[in-house]
């Protein structure tokens, strides 16, 4: 079942690629490349069983919408704190390397969630192993684990809790 | 007009990847050599972009897209290589 | 709707400018890394989006271009950061703190 699923996503990928490089469609093109996704998704492909990750609920597609713009609300704060701080004549940096542990369970979420943590403010995922991540962050806040894994990871991790388990 | 809004970006890019070439050049370890080596292709793609504009033709976009994924496969096999040799 | 194009390209290039000013200025190699991988993000991103506006009909290869850049910028940007940290490059004199390495000069162990 996960595995016929990740197909079926693999399929919508491969079209919406397809669609977007041939913009201006024209029909041959379209049906030329709707046979080429379904004979590739017909192949036996080691390590697609990831993309089965994702739920199907109605839930997880609204989620989704929302995470997409949550994360580039976050990019751009991000771009501008980058700003500030090589702008910023004194380098405003305390860097360092922290764990933090995430709830995620699929390898799918822990990968957007690594994806994630590296295009917010002032960090970068070095490491994971298992459910712990180790971050760089280029000014470190907080005492404990909880309090860091609350800054860092929390915001995301609701999102994706519901996207892809 | 909007021609020229181009062009200025255009040359804010080309300084910029300047910067980043003489950060790969005085880069005291490899590893800062190729951040930089990451940083240029990225500038680049974005000038192969404006190359498509200024001469009008679309297929500069596949190329810049192609590029991308040469580079992105390029960087992956040098931090492979910075890890643990070939 | 051109010019609004160019405004974006404008801000997009100025956010590349402000990456690799970022490499010259940052001290140890992680924090290149901090500057290098965001702010090119972005920048090509709106770059990318102030190109769409000014040639619609590049909109599709546009929007792929800022798609394969938002995946895989941050996955060689962390392939780099932990080939790096294995290959022992060190994490600058301003370092706080090093969780990796198993030791946090600022946390007490107290638990």
């Amino acid at each position: 079942m996960r595995n016929f699923k990740a197909r079926v996503i693999l399929l919508i990928l491969t079209l919406c690629i397809w669609y977007l490089l041939t913009y201006p469609f024209d029909s041959q093109e379209l049906i030329a490349g709707g046979i080429t996704a379904l004979v590739i998704i017909l192949l036996p492909l080691p390590g697609i069983g990831i993309l089965g990750d994702f739920r199907w609920t109605p839930k997880a597609f609204i989620f989704g919408f929302v995470y997409l713009f949550y994360f580039l609300w976050q990019l751009l704060k991000a771009n501008i704190d980058v700003a500030f701080r090589v702008l910023h004549p004194k380098l405003p940096i305390e860097p360092g390397i922290v764990r933090v542990k995430t709830r995620l369970k699929t390898p799918l979420g822990r990968l957007l969630l690594a994806n994630s943590i590296t295009l917010t403010p002032g960090t970068i995922t070095v490491e994971s192993d298992g459910e712990d991540f180790y971050v760089h962050w280029i000014k470190v806040e907080g005492i404990h684990d909880k309090e860091r894994t609350k800054k860092i990871v929390t915001g995301f991790e609701g999102f994706l809790e519901v996207i892809c388990g | 007009m909007a021609d020229q809004l181009f062009n200025i970006a255009a040359v804010i890019m080309l300084i910029s990847l300047v910067l980043a070439i003489v950060r790969l050049l005085i880069g005291p370890s490899v590893g800062d050599r190729a951040v930089a080596l990451d940083a240029m292709t990225i500038i680049s793609l974005s000038l192969i972009g404006w190359i498509a504009l200024s001469t009008g033709r679309g297929i500069y976009m596949d190329v810049a897209l192609v590029y991308g994924l040469i580079s992105f496969v390029g960087i992956v096999a040098i931090a492979r290589y910075l890890e643990r040799g070939l | 709707m051109e010019i609004l194009g160019g405004i974006f390209a404008i801000a997009g290039s100025v956010f590349l400018f402000l990456a690799a000013l970022g490499l010259i200025r940052m001290p140890d190699m992680y924090d290149r890394m901090q500057a290098g991988t965001k702010a090119t993000t972005l920048g090509t991103m709106l770059f990318l989006i102030g190109l769409a506006m000014a040639e619609p009909q590049w909109v599709g290869k546009s929007a792929l271009l800022i798609l394969f850049v938002i995946f895989s910028n941050p996955l060689s940007s962390h392939a780099l950061a932990r080939a790096a940290y294995h290959a022992g490059i060190s994490l600058g004199e301003r370092a706080a703190c090093d969780e990796l390495a198993g030791a946090c000069e600022d946390e007490e162990e107290t638990a």
